[in-house]
């Protein structure tokens, strides 16, 4: 090919490159400096010339930060299995039953789905209080445990099946619930997969609603814990131990991330194609 | 005849039973609307003519927390700034995502590894985002500073200024969200089919004629979703400000809803809250729907 084809390219790839380098650096600086002793977090530098896993140990003895993580596995396992569960359940009546009011139904959902969060924030928390659910996991579990967009996303994939399969299953004698989840649910991997990380990243990254109703910090989430960590003042001396609870805040997600990679963006591309 | 009505009794027995399985499956979700949507939208409109301090008994107060709305002038700064932050952060989004989703379109190789780094700050907690861009962005210990001073340049204040800081943030909030949108440009680039291009270029388009012409139009509802879930992520912002600056300099980065969380959890302005909260809410939904509108209007 021509020179200036040649040049373009260059710059292209010289284009992609530097925004790489702009979204990956500040995390692999961040590590470094998680691993850097007092003097040496402020560098600019890739990596310290003294690691030390001295930051790790004085956040551990300071928040229970092995017991947050806890917390976030549960809490994050608990809902995703409550949603798919209910998103399937009420997906499959939309999708495949006849009755009075299934598109009013429908239309609900798409409503709330378009209702800010900011109006049912307060009125959220004081039921939580009413039914003596602050400080537990269930006001972490129970709020998020139905989730309108799983809704539709099941309602879709089961729209997408023969009516045979279902015709099939019924002489056979399945139930309902047999026939979802034994015979339907292989059928639809990609949308529970879907589902299911969009469920799991959305309940662990979730911050503001642990804040409200969280205050025991043996219950807390681990991005709550860490907030309140960074902001309390307790950190405040030791720029390198606040790297350092932000580092095993990051490292679950970016681990799964890494081996799960494909499943992942083409999860979250699909957010915004549901329409 | 007595057998004939048993069976008549068993028929719309199963029957009901069929007829009622469907309610049975939708009953977890309908229960759930009516306990965390509908009933907390009409307490919400409940408490804002009420005062309350959640441990004190209610008082009624007619209109005052809406008059109080219209003159305090920390929420009307909360709002400027949450839009202001908006004001940057969503061209910034479009321009960058359209251009890296743009430039991995040009049959490179190593897609996929672009694409992964691209959107690592995407699946990560915003609270780790903020912390290392609390580093990166200090005034004189932050990487940033000292990047600039090293090639002979003056610190900035990118967190201290307050003319500057809420665009600081808007930078950071883009740098975390763009890779989620890289991905949507870049499934709607790929819908274009190439022969409109070769077409065009028959015609002798220049590429910038191109892309507006072709390009544009095909990708416009990519481009009507990227605007709207950036506004309504803006309009969520908390956690960055939250940690970063909590609400400083000078109230300039204090967000509508950070605002909401105090007045609620700091000052236990329930009611007061509440009207926040619901007013914020028909703010947004009136925001949104517009954009639509405008949008449409423009395909």
């Amino acid at each position: 090919m021509n020179g200036s084809f040649n040049i373009k390219r260059i710059i292209t790839y010289a284009a992609l490159s530097l925004a790489a380098l702009t979204f990956i650096y500040p995390f692999i600086w961040m590590i470094g400096a998680s691993l850097a002793p007092l003097h040496e977090v402020g560098n600019m530098k890739f990596w310290p010339a003294h690691p030390t896993i001295n930051n790790f140990q004085l956040m551990i003895g300071k928040i229970p930060i092995g017991r947050s993580l806890f917390n976030s596995l549960l809490v994050a396992l608990l809902t995703t299995s409550l949603v798919l569960l209910t998103g399937s359940t009420v997906g499959y009546a939309l999708a495949k039953l006849q009755f009075r009011g299934r598109q009013l139904i429908f239309y609900i959902i798409v409503f709330t789905m378009s209702l800010p969060f900011q109006i049912t924030l307060i009125p959220n928390y004081i039921t939580m209080v009413n039914l003596r659910l602050v400080d537990t996991y269930m006001a972490l579990v129970v709020p998020f445990a139905v989730s309108a967009f799983a809704i539709l996303m099941f309602r879709q994939a089961f729209q997408g099946l023969p009516q045979a399969l279902i015709d099939a299953a019924r002489l056979d004698g399945c139930s309902e619930l047999g026939l979802i989840f034994r015979i339907l649910w292989p059928n639809i991997k990609p949308t529970i997969i879907t589902v299911a990380i969009l469920t799991f990243i959305g309940s662990w990254n979730e911050v503001l609603w642990p804040l409200i109703v969280i205050r025991n910090e043996q219950l807390m989430t681990m991005p709550q814990l860490v907030t309140l960590f960074a902001v309390g003042g307790r950190a405040d001396s030791q720029l390198g131990v606040k790297i350092a609870a932000a580092v095993l805040l990051a490292l679950p997600v970016m681990i799964a991330f890494l081996f799960f990679q494909k499943h992942f963006i083409q999860s979250m591309a699909s957010t915004g194609l549901k329409d | 005849m007595s057998t004939a009505l048993a069976m008549n009794k068993k028929k719309a027995g199963k029957l009901s039973k069929a007829k009622l399985l469907p309610y049975l499956m939708v009953s977890p979700y309908l229960l759930f609307v009516l306990v965390f949507v509908v009933f907390p939208v009409l307490f919400c409109l409940f408490l804002t003519f009420h005062k309350w301090n959640i441990i004190a008994p209610m008082q009624f107060a007619g209109m005052d927390n809406y008059s109080r709305l219209f003159q305090d002038r920390l929420f009307w700064k909360a709002i400027g700034n949450t839009l202001k932050f908006l004001l940057l952060h969503i061209p910034l989004q479009l321009i960058v995502s359209l251009l890296l989703a743009w430039l991995l379109n040009q049959k490179i190789r190593a897609v996929s590894f672009f694409r992964a780094s691209f959107f690592m700050p995407v699946i990560v907690s915003g609270v780790v985002v903020t912390i290392l861009w609390q580093q990166l962005l200090g005034y004189d210990t932050g990487l940033i500073n000292k990047l600039l001073m090293s090639i002979g340049l003056n610190k900035v204040g990118w967190l201290v200024d307050p003319d500057m800081a809420i665009y600081s943030i808007a930078v950071m909030a883009t740098w975390k969200n763009v890779g989620l949108y890289v991905i949507l440009f870049l499934v709607g680039l790929q819908t274009v089919p190439p022969q409109y291009y070769e077409a065009s270029e028959l015609d002798g388009a220049s590429r910038w004629q191109q892309f507006y012409h072709i390009t544009l139009p095909m990708i416009n509802p990519t481009i009507f979703m990227v605007v709207i879930l950036s506004t309504i992520g803006g309009f969520s912002l908390f956690i960055e400000p939250y940690i970063m600056t909590g609400g400083g300099p000078l109230n300039t980065t204090l967000s509508a809803v950070l605002y909401i969380y105090k007045q609620a959890f700091q000052y236990y302005n329930m009611g007061y809250s509440a009207t926040l909260g619901f007013f914020y809410a028909i703010m947004i939904m009136t925001v949104v729907v517009l954009q639509k509108k405008f949008i449409e209007k423009e395909v």
